[in-house]
C-alpha cells in the first residue's frame, strides 16, 4: 500500500514537472533568443570586425582600440562624475523627504508619495523636451530668469562645456525621487517603536535617534538603492542623447552614449560590443565592492 | 514614542513643527512638479516661433492651436499613439500571462533544474542593456528581417525576467497547503493555476500589468532603433522627431510632450494605489 502511494506520488511529481516545463517554456524561449543569445553573440562580435556578410576575426583589436581611445577614458570620467554627483544626492534627498513625511497621518503620507512619484510617469522624451526649454540660453529662459533674481549672469546651460554636465545633473536632482522615497518610507515604518522608546528612556535626542537607530536600521535599504542607483547611472544614455547629444566637445559623452554612437552612428559593431562588455565588467566590479565594504552585515 | 517627539503636553509646538515640515515638503514638491506644470501650461500657447514669444509662468490664454500644429506635422501622428497603444497593450498582456505562469512554476512546482534555470534567468538582470543592444539589433534587422513591424517592437519584450521575479516572489508567499488540497480534489497544475493561484495574485498581476504598460508606453530607445518610417513609429519616437524638425516651436513641442504623457497621468490618477504599491512589491525586503 505504502509502495503503491509512493508510486502514485512519484508519477504526480513527474506530471507536475511536465506542467512546469510547459509553464516556463515561453519564458525560456524568449530568454534564450533575446537575452542569452545576444550576450554570447556580443562576446563573439567584440572579437570581430563586423560586416553583415561575413565578419572577420580581429582578436583583441577592438579592446586595444578602446583602451587607446582618449574619448573612451573621457566618457568613463564623465560617467563617474555624473554618478558621483547624482546618486549620493538622490539618496540624501529621498532619505530626508521620507523622514519628513513620517510624522504625518497615513492619508497625507500617501498624498505626498503620489505627488513625488508623479513626474516618474511622464516619459523621458517628454521631460527632455520640457527641460530643453527650461535651459533656454536666452535671457528670457526660465532658469536664466531664476538665477537672474540672485544677480547671476546668463548661462548657456547646455551649450557650454562649463555648464552642460551640471545641467544634466540638475535635471536628475529635480527628477522624480518617488520610488526611493517610497522604499525608504516603507523601511522607516518597519522600525519597531520599542527601539525609540528605549532610546528616549536614555534621553536620546531626535538626531541621536536618527544616527543610532534609523541610519543603521536603514542600511540594507540604502545599500540596495545605492547599488541599483549606480548601476542605472552607469548605463545612462537617454538624457545625454536627447539633451546635449554628448556635446559640447564631448563634455557630456557618457559610456552609454559612446557605445550607442559607435554602434548606430558609425556602425562599428565590434568596438561597441567590446565597450559594452567592458562597461558590464566595470558595473559588476563596482557592485561587488559596494556589497563587500558596505554589505557585510546585510542579508537579502 | 516614535522617532518624532509627540509634544503631548504642548499641542501648539507640534502644530507649528508639522506645519514647517509640510511647508518644506511642499517647496520640494513644487520644484519637482514644475516641469510638468510648465509643460501643460505652455502647451496652450499659440503655435508661433519661440523668438516671438516670451514664455511666462502663468497661462495667458487657452488655445488648442498648438495641439493641432503638432498633429498636423505628420499624417501619421495619430498612428503614433495607436502604435504605442498596440505595443504597450500587447506586451502587457503577454507579460502578465507568461510571467505569472513561469513565476508559479518557479515558486511552487518542484521540477528538475528549477534552481539552476532560475539563477540563469536572474543573471539577465545584472547585464547592462548595452551588451545586448547590438546583437539584438542584428538579430531583428539582419537575421529575422522584421525591421519596422509590430513584431520587432513587441517580441523582445514578450516576457521580462523582472516580471517573472515579481510573480515568483509574490506567489511564493501563497500557502502550499491550498495547492496541496486542490491537488487532492483532483486538479491538475493548469487548473490549480487558473482557479487557485490567479485569483489570489490579483494585486501583483495588476501592478505588473500597469508598470509594464507604462514602461512600454514610455520607452524610446528600442522603437527608435527598429522603426524607420513615420507610420510605424511610437509616440515617443514621433515626439523626438517632431522636436528635431521644429526646434523653435515652443508651444507645439509642449503640446506634443503633453500628449505623450497625458495617458500615463490619467492612468496614474485612476490607479494610483497600484503604482505606489508596485514600488515596494518588487523591492527587497529590507
Amino acid at each position: 500500500m505504502a509502495r503503491l502511494s509512493k508510486g502514485i506520488k512519484k508519477r504526480k511529481i513527474h506530471e507536475d514537472g511536465a506542467w512546469a516545463y510547459a509553464f516556463i517554456a515561453v519564458a525560456l524561449v524568449v530568454y534564450a533568443m533575446f537575452t542569452a543569445y545576444p550576450v554570447v553573440s556580443a562576446f563573439l562580435i567584440s572579437f570581430e570586425e563586423y560586416k553583415p556578410l561575413g565578419s572577420t576575426f580581429v582578436g583583441f583589436e577592438n579592446y586595444a582600440n578602446t583602451f587607446g581611445d582618449a574619448l573612451f577614458w573621457k566618457a568613463i570620467r564623465n560617467t563617474i562624475v555624473y554618478t558621483a554627483l547624482t546618486v549620493p544626492v538622490a539618496l540624501v534627498i529621498s532619505f530626508a523627504v521620507a523622514i519628513l513625511i513620517l510624522p504625518f497621518k497615513k492619508w497625507l503620507q500617501t498624498a505626498f508619495k503620489a505627488v513625488y512619484y508623479l513626474p516618474a510617469v511622464a516619459s523621458g522624451v517628454a521631460l527632455s523636451v520640457v527641460w530643453l526649454w527650461i535651459f533656454d540660453p536666452l535671457p528670457s529662459g526660465i532658469l536664466n530668469r531664476m538665477i537672474g533674481l540672485f544677480g547671476i549672469e546668463n548661462q548657456n546651460w547646455l551649450g557650454s562645456s562649463a555648464t552642460s554636465m551640471f545641467s544634466l545633473v540638475l535635471m536628475s536632482w529635480l527628477s522624480s525621487h518617488g520610488t526611493s522615497i517610497i522604499i525608504y518610507l516603507a523601511a522607516l515604518l518597519g522600525i519597531d517603536n520599542s527601539y525609540y522608546e528605549a532610546a528616549e528612556l536614555d534621553g536620546a535626542s531626535f538626531l541621536q535617534k536618527l544616527w543610532h537607530i534609523v541610519i543603521p536600521f536603514l542600511k540594507p535599504t540604502t545599500l540596495f538603492l545605492l547599488v541599483t542607483g549606480v548601476i542605472g547611472s552607469f548605463q545612462v544614455f537617454q538624457n545625454a542623447y536627447l539633451m546635449t547629444g554628448g556635446g559640447p566637445d564631448n563634455a557630456t559623452t557618457m559610456v552609454g552614449l559612446l557605445i550607442f554612437n559607435n554602434a548606430f552612428k558609425y556602425f562599428e559593431f565590434g568596438e561597441a560590443a567590446a565597450q559594452s562588455l567592458i562597461l558590464a565588467l566595470i558595473i559588476a566590479v563596482i557592485s561587488y565592492f559596494q556589497f563587500k565594504f558596505l554589505g557585510n552585515d546585510v542579508e537579502y | 514614542m516614535a522617532l518624532y517627539k509627540q509634544h503631548s503636553g504642548n499641542k501648539l509646538v507640534k502644530y507649528v513643527r508639522n506645519t514647517a515640515i509640510a511647508a518644506a515638503l511642499l517647496v520640494f514638491a513644487v520644484a519637482t512638479l514644475f516641469p510638468i506644470y510648465f509643460m501643460i501650461m505652455s502647451s496652450f500657447g499659440d503655435p508661433v516661433e519661440a523668438g516671438a514669444v516670451s514664455y511666462s509662468l502663468w497661462p495667458k490664454k487657452i488655445s488648442f492651436d498648438s495641439y493641432r500644429f503638432f498633429f498636423d506635422y505628420s499624417p501619421h501622428s495619430f498612428k503614433w499613439l495607436l502604435n504605442s497603444l498596440i505595443v504597450a497593450a500587447s506586451v502587457m498582456v503577454t507579460n502578465v500571462v507568461f510571467a505569472s505562469l513561469a513565476g508559479y512554476a518557479f515558486s511552487k512546482i518542484r521540477f528538475k533544474g528549477r534552481n539552476v534555470l532560475f539563477s540563469v534567468l536572474l543573471c539577465a538582470m545584472m547585464i547592462p542593456y548595452q551588451v545586448t543592444q547590438v546583437p539584438l539589433y542584428i538579430l531583428v534587422v539582419n537575421i529575422f528581417q522584421i525591421e519596422n513591424t509590430y513584431s520587432a517592437l513587441i517580441l523582445p519584450g514578450l516576457v521580462t525576467v523582472y516580471n517573472i521575479f515579481l510573480a515568483k516572489q509574490f506567489m511564493g508567499s501563497i500557502p502550499t497547503e491550498i495547492i496541496e488540497s486542490a491537488k487532492v480534489e483532483g486538479c491538475n497544475q493548469l487548473q490549480i493555476f487558473t482557479m487557485v493561484i490567479l485569483p489570489l495574485s490579483k494585486t501583483v498581476l495588476a501592478v505588473m500589468a500597469i508598470l509594464t504598460f507604462m514602461d512600454n508606453w514610455n520607452t524610446f530607445f528600442w522603437p527608435f532603433l527598429v522603426t524607420n518610417t513615420m507610420e510605424m513609429q511610437t509616440i515617443q519616437v514621433g515626439l523626438k522627431n517632431f522636436r528635431f524638425a521644429n526646434t523653435t516651436y515652443f508651444a507645439p513641442m509642449m503640446a506634443g510632450a503633453t500628449i505623450s504623457a497625458l495617458p500615463m497621468f490619467v492612468l496614474f490618477f485612476s490607479l494610483q494605489k497600484y503604482f505606489l504599491e508596485g514600488v515596494t512589491v518588487g523591492a527587497v525586503k529590507g
